[in-house]
């Protein structure tokens, strides 16, 4: 064990050595090795601290992620009105008092980057894979606290070079978030196409290396840092989630960075990879032989992955976060991990329903649309083994627990309607229109939001040593809750009544004429559920000075994190790093004393409760 | 001013919101209700959990068949009947899953609410039901997806022979319309050949491209086969034609094409809509650019007659554009009378 760990924490301080014992390590920290502020809270190498950068940067990312999608929904609810108020932020974005159509195509295309990459990938992921991680499966730090470390400041760079491509002249990238070439290899074609493209491209490279090195630290600390009798089959759903999402992204993220390096040499090195036969701005270009569609294929080589990149890390809180709260182990343990191991091995082999009516061979659509309702599978099983947890449980409505009730319904809500989206003959109707942009905001982008959240409420404790406000929790929830649905539920009437996305207004239309009040509807729906995230922000910015002390195991939860101290130091133990004896999940276990019985509680010490197998364990 | 006013007035019910926050905090730790609390809060979130169920439910069948009508583009084309009749299948079918696991998600959650003294049941896996639950939705997907397979391959089947052929080109910021002429044959294009005048590119040294014509608006006869032949001359875009049920991209250096069958005349569909001013309309649906949400192409459906009748008024490109043919002309001669040339040189020294 002790040749695994990192020996960066503390710059070599021999906390790390098995054995020492918790008055000496303090010892050490109190009066030797004092860190300066700036390797404390800034350039640190503690996987905990880290994880709480995520997390603010993916807080910041999210408010203005929310704020461009509040700015394109008062176009679409109120195509008439004037904007004129708009002019002294936005300036020359304003043409004659509404928003200029290459603007509105910018703020689209950043809300999606913006949401996809930054908030729910390297927000979500990063914050609690790093976070939980080392201290669910017992572990002292990462394996590579010095890489980590680098994770997280390549993607601060990446964040910075995206935020400072909103503020040139030709505005930032507006191809939209799936950037297809041609449009976003060529300027001449949208003025974002300019030095914004190339700094989304620059941005995005970057926050490539970003997740892989923080993918293959999360990959190497689970298989090598587990603590004595951490099995992977005693590992928390939560693990499981980070373990394989941290593979699809070390398989898939490469793929995307090919993608975005033949586009910059299609861009700026005269190659012709995706470009072929243009004629554009009056003169031929003589790029030929190229396709864009194989620029497609890359992509959602990624893309796709990506999508459950973003859901799995939710669906493991998630899990976990029922069982807590029900007081009841999660139904179906070992499938849930099937289920979990079935998606991430067919999510590398779905990609190309994003593309049934892109002119490609329609046998590859048949094997794609076949593969790709398979995927329903496991995901129905998920669903199901939820919804047994929750039955006959004793049920505590905290404010994780409502965002994850939250979760299962957005997830069923959004999920299903990928049946019809993954059946390419319904696909060519639906395609491109409202219903998807309402299925996957449900499916993907509100269901890991509430993931997100409830593992925010969740896990603050263990953050910061303090609860967050529960009612302002339970009003956030209500809020947002009810918020996503109205926004949500009814766009997919615009979508089946054939609305295309990416649509600055369908007013010159007769085919999309009706429904100018729903639209208002939503936009109005969007906007106060945005205002209602403030709550949390304010609730979360205020309990990490003033909220109310935790106890260490406030949820009275099994798994490992709860049995360190309020707040973890440098090393998470103090003292030895507890084993492990039992699965993550003995919730109300029949004959235990109490109705939890955590991880570290050998089974000799709880014979009244064991089952007959166990009585012989450890 | 009244901005400075506005904020100004909204800081301070921050400040009230904060005030009356941190007050209620207080009392309930004076008065020890935080701790008392949870089963009370417990309560609360239950029944709103059911509330929501039942009154979000209610609202949402309410809206989904009010806006019916609104929602359903009527159809004009063979498979559109075939592919709308399976979308609402899988659609009845996903609404009875929806219902079904979204009220166990509510109905559990309220009760089995926490109750003091109660312990959850120890339930951790029970592989009957497991299996169960894998295996049904397993054989319901096969269904759909052979259905769907089926519809999708006769969909995306060659065209019929006698098809009518037409060429849908899309660039920045609309939609162009090639017919063949007379020949059925649709002449060669370049795209190095494009310019204002000739939009499409024709290459009219092609003999078959000569009574090719251009039109403003798609006609196609009602009852016929009609095979789009789809191609863009910048970036992406996407044919997409909502009452027919057809989407195609349009994709720069690679052809693509659609075939569909219509099945009501403009006329017919202004009748049943009672909208004399009902037009079929073409929309572009892959983002291209600024212009993106104003492509727009009409489609006329005409009765068989009618639509020979127009075709055959149609003047070919070539005859409207005397110029763009004279040019090709000249250069053809100049390279025959280069090939000539290159030819005769080496002959006349020979003789001489």
């Amino acid at each position: 064990m002790a040749a695994n760990l990192p020996t960066q924490v503390q710059g070599g301080v021999g906390v790390t050595e098995p054995g020492i014992s918790h008055e000496e390590h303090l010892h050490h920290d109190d009066h030797h090795h004092d860190q300066h502020w700036l390797f404390k809270y800034v350039f640190s190498t503690d996987h905990k601290v880290i994880a709480k950068q995520f997390l603010i940067t993916g807080i910041f990312w999210a408010i203005l992620g929310g704020t461009l999608s509040s700015l394109f929904r008062l176009q679409l609810g109120w195509p008439e009105a004037t904007l004129e108020w708009l002019t002294p932020v936005f300036g020359k974005w304003i043409e004659a008092g509404k928003l200029s159509p290459d603007f509105y195509l910018a703020l689209v295309t950043m809300h999606g980057t913006i949401m996809v990459f930054f908030v729910l990938t390297a927000g979500l992921s990063g914050t609690f894979s790093n976070f939980l991680i080392p201290l669910q499966i017992g572990a002292r730090d990462m394996a590579s606290g010095f890489m980590n470390m680098l994770s997280y400041w390549f993607f601060f760079v990446s964040g910075i070079i995206m935020f400072a491509s909103m503020f040139i002249e030709t505005g930032p990238a507006a191809a939209g978030w799936t950037i297809y070439p041609p449009l976003s290899a060529l300027p001449q074609a949208i003025p974002g196409s300019g030095l914004g493209m190339t700094m989304w491209l620059v941005s995005m490279a970057l926050f490539i290396v970003s997740q892989l090195l923080g993918g293959v630290n999360y990959i190497t600390t689970i298989i090598n840092l587990r603590t004595r009798g951490m099995s992977l089959s005693k590992m928390p759903l939560t693990i499981w989630s980070f373990f394989l999402t941290a593979i699809l992204g070390l398989l898939s993220f490469p793929v995307l960075l090919s993608a975005a390096l033949l586009l910059i040499f299609d861009r700026s090195f005269g190659t012709s990879f995706f470009l072929s036969d243009i004629y554009i701005a009056g003169q031929a270009l003589n790029n030929t032989g190229g396709s864009p569609i194989l620029f497609q294929h890359l992509f959602w080589f990624l893309g796709h992955p990506e999508v459950y990149i973003v859901i799995m890390p939710a669906m493991g809180m998630v899990s976990e976060i029922l069982a807590t709260n029900a007081r009841k182990p999660i139904f179906g343990y070992r499938a849930m991990i099937g289920s979990l191991l079935g998606i991430s091995l067919l999510s590398f082999v779905v990609w190309a329903h994003h593309m049934f009516v892109t002119g490609m061979n329609p046998f590859l659509g048949s094997v794609f649309m076949f593969l790709t309702l398979i995927i329903a599978v496991p995901s129905a099983v998920k669903t199901f083994n939820w919804l047994a947890t929750l039955w006959r449980g004793n049920i505590r409505f905290t404010s994780a627990m409502l965002f994850s009730i939250g979760f299962v319904s957005l997830f069923i809500s959004g999920g299903l309607t990928g049946i019809i989206l993954g059946n390419a003959a319904l696909d060519i109707q639906m395609h491109n229109t409202y219903f998807v942009v309402a299925h996957f905001h449900l499916v993907m982008g509100s269901s890991a939001f509430f993931g997100l959240f409830a593992g925010v409420y969740h896990w603050f404790p263990k953050m910061f040593g303090r609860m967050m406000d529960e009612k302002l929790g339970y009003i956030h929830f209500w809020l947002t809750f009810i918020g996503v649905y109205l926004v949500f539920m009814p766009m997919h009437y615009v979508g089946i009544a054939g609305f295309p996305r990416r649509y600055y207004a369908w007013t010159g239309f007769d085919s999309f004429s009706q429904f100018a009040d729903l639209n208002k509807f939503i936009s109005v729906a969007a906007i106060l559920a945005f205002f209602a995230q403030f709550v949390f922000v304010f609730n979360f910015f205020y309990s990490i000075f003033r909220g109310r002390r935790a106890t260490e195991n406030p949820w009275r939860s099994t798994t490992l994190e709860w049995t360190t101290p309020v707040i973890p130091g440098h090393g998470n133990w103090p003292g030895e790093i507890p084993a492990v004896y039992r699965w993550p999940y003995d919730y109300s276990k029949p004959g235990a004393e109490d109705d939890f019985i955590p991880q570290n509680v050998p089974f000799s010490k709880t014979q009244s409760s064991n089952l007959p197998y166990e009585s012989e364990m450890e | 001013m009244t901005a400075l006013g506005i904020l100004l007035v909204l800081v301070l019910l921050l400040v009230v919101f904060g005030l009356l926050f941190r007050l209620q905090i207080l009392t309930s730790i004076f008065s020890g209700s935080s701790a008392r609390d949870f089963g009370m809060s417990n309560r609360v979130n239950a029944v709103l959990l059911i509330l929501f169920m039942v009154i979000g439910g209610a609202a949402f069948a309410w809206s989904f068949g009010d806006n019916f009508n609104k929602m359903n583009p009527p159809i004009a084309s063979v498979h559109g009947h075939a592919t709308e009749r399976m979308f609402w299948t899988t659609m009845i079918i996903i609404g009875i899953v929806f219902v079904l696991t979204q009220i166990a998600l509510f109905v559990y959650s309220y009760k089995y609410q926490h109750k003091e003294g109660r312990r959850a049941y120890f339930f951790p896996h029970n592989n009957k039901i497991e299996i169960i639950w894998t295996v049904i939705p397993a054989i319901v997907m096969a269904g759909l997806v052979f259905a769907g397979w089926k519809e999708w391959t006769r969909i995306t089947g060659p065209a019929p022979k006698d098809s009518v052929v037409l060429e849908v080109m899309g660039k920045q910021f609309n939609w162009l319309v090639r017919y063949p002429g007379a020949d059925q044959k649709l002449g060669v294009v370049n795209y190095r050949m494009i310019d204002a005048t000739n939009e499409f590119g024709f290459d009219l040294t092609d003999k078959s491209g000569l009574d090719d014509f251009v039109a403003g608006e798609i006609h196609v006869p009602k009852g016929h086969p009609v095979l789009l032949k789809i191609r863009s001359r910048d970036v992406l875009h996407a044919v997409y034609m909502p009452h027919f049920r057809v989407q195609m991209y349009a994709v720069p250096g690679m052809p693509t094409k659609f075939w569909f069958t219509p099945t009501k005349t403009t006329d017919e569909m202004r009748a049943q809509l009672g909208n004399p001013k009902f037009n079929y309309e073409l929309a572009c649906n892959q983002i291209c650019g600024r212009g993106h949400f104003a492509m727009k192409l009409n489609i006329v459906v005409d009765e068989p007659d009618d639509y020979v009748a127009w075709y055959a008024q149609q003047k070919s490109f070539s005859e409207q554009n005397p110029d763009v043919l004279a040019s090709f002309k000249q250069k053809e001669e100049k390279l025959v009378v280069k090939e000539a040339a290159a030819v005769a040189t080496p002959a006349t020294k020979a003789s001489l």
